[in-house]
């Protein structure tokens, strides 16, 4: 086994813990519990209301936000605070409500000091947990669990879910399911805070499930079309496979835990090496499965792309901060268990950095081939999610959290804006009926363009700072340091970065530069759609400077602004996280990373441009080089078909199994199932007549002739007592209570 | 206090009580010696009620009154059609429950 100790760990102090606590981090419950009365009052009351319901999805989500933000300011300042040194309270004044939950199965810990810098401090998580019921001795409780990581969560979510309902007032305005739509809306939220606030295992798999059960219920929103309501399904079902998966990883973990679901009792355990190694590679690679199916990883990632047949703003919740990213999300809650089930430090490769970076090569390679804008996006999200499961997977904890938060609103501006594109002209998704938008709808062009270069890793904007960290992470640049030194994920993660520059290039040339190919009469929107918009836009601008690394940050002549995201977030010198080491900046890796990108956009660019000059309204080349070229029209036919992935699974997978199966079944209903009813049909026969013979006439024949003959000479004797006369029936009644009354004084 | 001179109380009266129902002819008869029976019974309760210092044996003599209430008010409707339909009120007549 290798061990869990970091390679690059310095000093070794054991850090006590630090516990601080308030109102907010006690009461946070109260957060998915409004989303959750929200939805049942749109439900029973939204109907009858003047704005059919928004107003209260509104209201509650504007609460649910504010909260959030509140906690995260809360967080800042406590962590900011222990960072500097304050100890917070003692552990011994403060009554926590989970006894294991904190620092006192403290296994011997090596906090980690980078160069220069002393070992950190942050606080402890805030536990609060109820029983929700007793099996024999397992109490099932439900709660809230407070640290850095479930606190940004807590913000994207309710702030994309709050834009997403005042996008989605104007965009599905007068649709004929308004109402279940926001209640829809507000039961999504409230199920994915509920799984992020999970304290246990438990209630995460619930929170979970019940998230795959909105988006089923909202990709489907529009179920009178067949092909809405296949979407729906398969979403659905392909995230039960994953599901199989997540089931037979928690129950490993419970019983390799020594039966408990507390989630961070698992991680001390699987930090301490309490738990068996191969039980903890077990676990993980069953809960990958689950991962592959709700993140969207390769091979289950198909239904990903589907599920484009919902409304966009619920495409856009889905991919930024509900669904896809619960998987990337239970990922680090059970960090330690795939720290050491999967070996992650000191090696060159292991199943989770090799499904990220298969994913978002693979993913990036479909975008390219789209005509419809929001598969574009949706197979973008594919690979993006590749690219935090790889950065999770190389170890590099933060930079993968990072880019969940950094993507989270760079990926719903774009799907608003793809919203906002649609809106104006007709409904259509189709790129080739798109082009010279940007003087119709400016606000929309812009606001599209940061999201683009936000998503390409364009400096400054926020994707170039998360996704710099992840390549940095893999260890493999000269000077990065990282947990190890993993060299295919890391160019599977520089070309997908050049892949993503490709097909954003290629989306804005279709839709915004050229001339208008469609038959509509494109418009800009109306606020409620250009507001959130420019809100995300401005977000995607900035959030990137949550983390700049230390140079940069003392380049600004910022003090002590570095790395902040990663001081709020990721947990260090505590029991139930392992020690991770941090890979350093590295400004050749920025460049050169930059350059590919940069080069890859240009090529892009150039192609369609020389296209636009030849025939001002095409958007493919008929004749040409490339055209001609059997082998990259072989490879152009392979995308198209994705892989062929949805023809394996309808054909090959189940319709293989159809067939045989069938065939199977025939011969076992015509030569076993006919054999034996013809054998079990003989044998009844002969056993008829033995029993007819025998048994009938003879036995039950005699049995019910006498008891005829019984009962009729019985109620010969019997009817003399029946003469109807009142005073001997109470003659024989007192006679037989004075017998019972003897029988009862002899017998007590 | 003698719990026995209750019960014998009762005993005497639950007698006097059944042997007016096995003989009298009279329906009316018959119907206050079923309340003979059952006051006897009342007198049983409420004895052993006071005997264990106990008043559910009162609230149980209370429920039979009242129950015996209802129970003579069937009755005497039921005497009341056996008379109009037969000019008699002779229980001994009265054999139609023959089956």
């Amino acid at each position: 086994m290798l061990s869990t100790t970091s390679l690059f760990a310095v000093s070794a102090e054991i850090a006590d813990p630090v516990v601080k606590t308030n109102l907010l981090y006690e009461w946070v419950g109260l957060v998915p519990g409004t989303m959750a009365l929200s939805f049942l009052l749109i439900l029973f009351f939204g109907k009858k209301l003047p704005y059919k319901g928004a107003e209260i999805g509104i209201t509650a989500i504007s609460l649910s936000f504010l909260f959030a933000v509140a906690m995260a300011f809360t967080w800042i300042i406590d962590t900011q605070s222990v960072l500097n040194g304050d100890k917070g309270e003692t552990a011994a004044a403060v009554v926590v409500d989970d006894p294991i939950g904190v620092g006192e199965t403290a296994a011997p810990l090596i906090p980690l000091a980078e160069e220069g810098e002393k070992a950190r401090v942050t606080i402890d998580p805030i536990v609060k947990e109820f029983d929700w019921l007793e099996n024999g001795n397992t109490t099932f409780g439900v709660g809230t669990l407070v640290d850095g990581q479930s606190v940004m969560m807590l913000f994207v979510v309710t702030f994309i879910s709050l834009l997403v309902h005042v996008f989605s007032t104007d965009y599905v305005g007068g649709d004929r399911r308004y109402t279940h739509y926001f209640a829809f809306l507000s039961l999504f939220t409230a199920s994915m805070l509920f799984m992020v606030l999970s304290t246990n295992t438990l209630q995460l798999i619930v929170g979970w499930e019940l998230v795959g059960v909105c988006s089923f219920a909202l990709i489907g929103h529009w179920w009178e079309e067949k092909a809405n309501s296949d979407a729906a399904l398969k979403a659905f079902l392909t995230n039960r496979v994953g599901d199989i998966g997540l089931l037979v990883g928690m129950i490993t973990l419970y019983f390799g835990a020594g039966g408990t679901f507390d989630i961070i009792d698992i991680n001390s355990q699987a930090v301490a090496g309490e738990i068996d190694h191969t039980l903890l590679l077990i676990a993980s690679c069953c809960l990958m499965a689950a991962v592959a199916s709700k993140s969207g990883q390769f091979i289950l990632h198909t239904w990903l792309p589907d599920a484009m047949a919902g409304p966009t703003p619920v495409s856009a919740l889905i991919h930024a901060a509900t669904m896809v990213v619960a998987g990337v999300y239970m990922i680090a809650r059970l960090y330690p268990v795939f720290w050491d089930g999967l070996s992650i430090s000191g090696s060159n490769i292991n199943l989770m950095a090799l499904m990220g970076g298969i994913t978002c090569v693979f993913g990036g390679a479909l975008a390219f081939v789209q005509t419809d804008v929001k598969k574009v996006l949706a197979y973008s999200t594919v690979s993006q999610l590749g690219y935090m499961v790889l950065a999770l997977g190389v170890g590099a904890y933060t930079a993968g959290l990072f880019h969940l938060f950094t993507h989270a609103f760079f990926k719903a501006c774009l799907f608003l804006g793809a919203g906002s594109l649609s809106h104006a002209c007709h409904h259509t998704f189709d790129m080739r009926e798109m082009g010279g938008l940007r003087k119709i709808m400016p606000k929309t062009f812009a606001t599209f363009v940061i999201g683009s270069l936000a998503l390409a890793g364009a400096f400054p904007f926020a994707g170039f700072w998360s996704k710099d960290e992840i390549l940095a992470g893999a260890g493999v640049w000269p000077g990065t340091g990282g947990n190890g030194t993993y060299y295919i994920p890391f160019w599977f993660g520089m070309l997908t970065a050049a892949m993503t520059a490709g097909y954003m290039a290629r989306v804005i040339w279709l839709v915004f530069m050229g001339e208008y190919r469609g038959h509509a009469h494109p418009h800009e929107n109306g606020n409620r759609i250009t507001v959130p918009l420019m809100i995300l836009a401005f977000m995607a601008t900035i959030a990137g400077f949550l983390n700049m690394p230390k140079p940069f940050a003392d380049f600004l002549g910022i003090k002590d602004a570095g790395l902040a995201f990663e001081h709020w977030v990721e947990p260090a010198s505590v029991a139930h996280f392992p020690a991770i080491s941090h890979a350093s900046p590295s400004l050749s890796l920025a460049i050169v990373a930059s350059l590919v990108a940069g080069a890859a956009a240009a090529a892009v660019w150039a192609y369609y441009r020389r296209l636009h000059q030849m025939d001002p309204k095409a958007t493919a080349y008929t004749d040409s080089f490339v055209a001609n070229n059997k082998l990259i029209r072989a490879g152009h036919t392979m995308l198209v078909e994705k892989y062929y992935l949805d023809h394996l699974y309808t054909h090959l997978i189940a319709g293989g199994t159809k067939g045989p199966l069938a065939r199977a079944a025939y011969w076992f209903n015509q030569n076993v199932l006919d054999g034996t009813v013809n054998v079990a049909g003989r044998s009844t026969a002969s056993l008829g007549r033995f029993v007819y013979r025998y048994i009938d006439q003879g036995a039950i024949d005699g049995a019910v002739n006498a008891s005829g003959l019984g009962a009729s000479g019985s109620g010969q004797v019997l009817r003399g007592i029946q003469s109807g006369k009142i005073r001997s029936y109470a003659t024989l009644m007192f006679g037989a209570a004075a017998l019972l009354a003897a029988v009862f004084i002899v017998v007590v | 206090m003698l719990l026995n001179q209750f019960l014998l109380l009762a005993a005497v009266l639950f007698a006097i009580g059944v042997y007016g129902v096995l003989t009298r002819k009279n329906g009316v008869l018959v119907l206050m010696s079923i309340e003979l029976i059952l006051n006897s019974v009342n007198i049983n309760l409420v004895a052993f009620g006071t005997f264990n210092a106990d008043v559910s044996g009162q609230v149980f003599a209370l429920f039979i009154i009242a129950v015996a209430a209802a129970e003579v008010g069937v009755g005497l409707a039921i005497v009341l059609l056996i008379y109009r339909n037969r000019r008699s009120i002779d229980v001994s007549e009265a054999d139609m429950l023959k089956g």
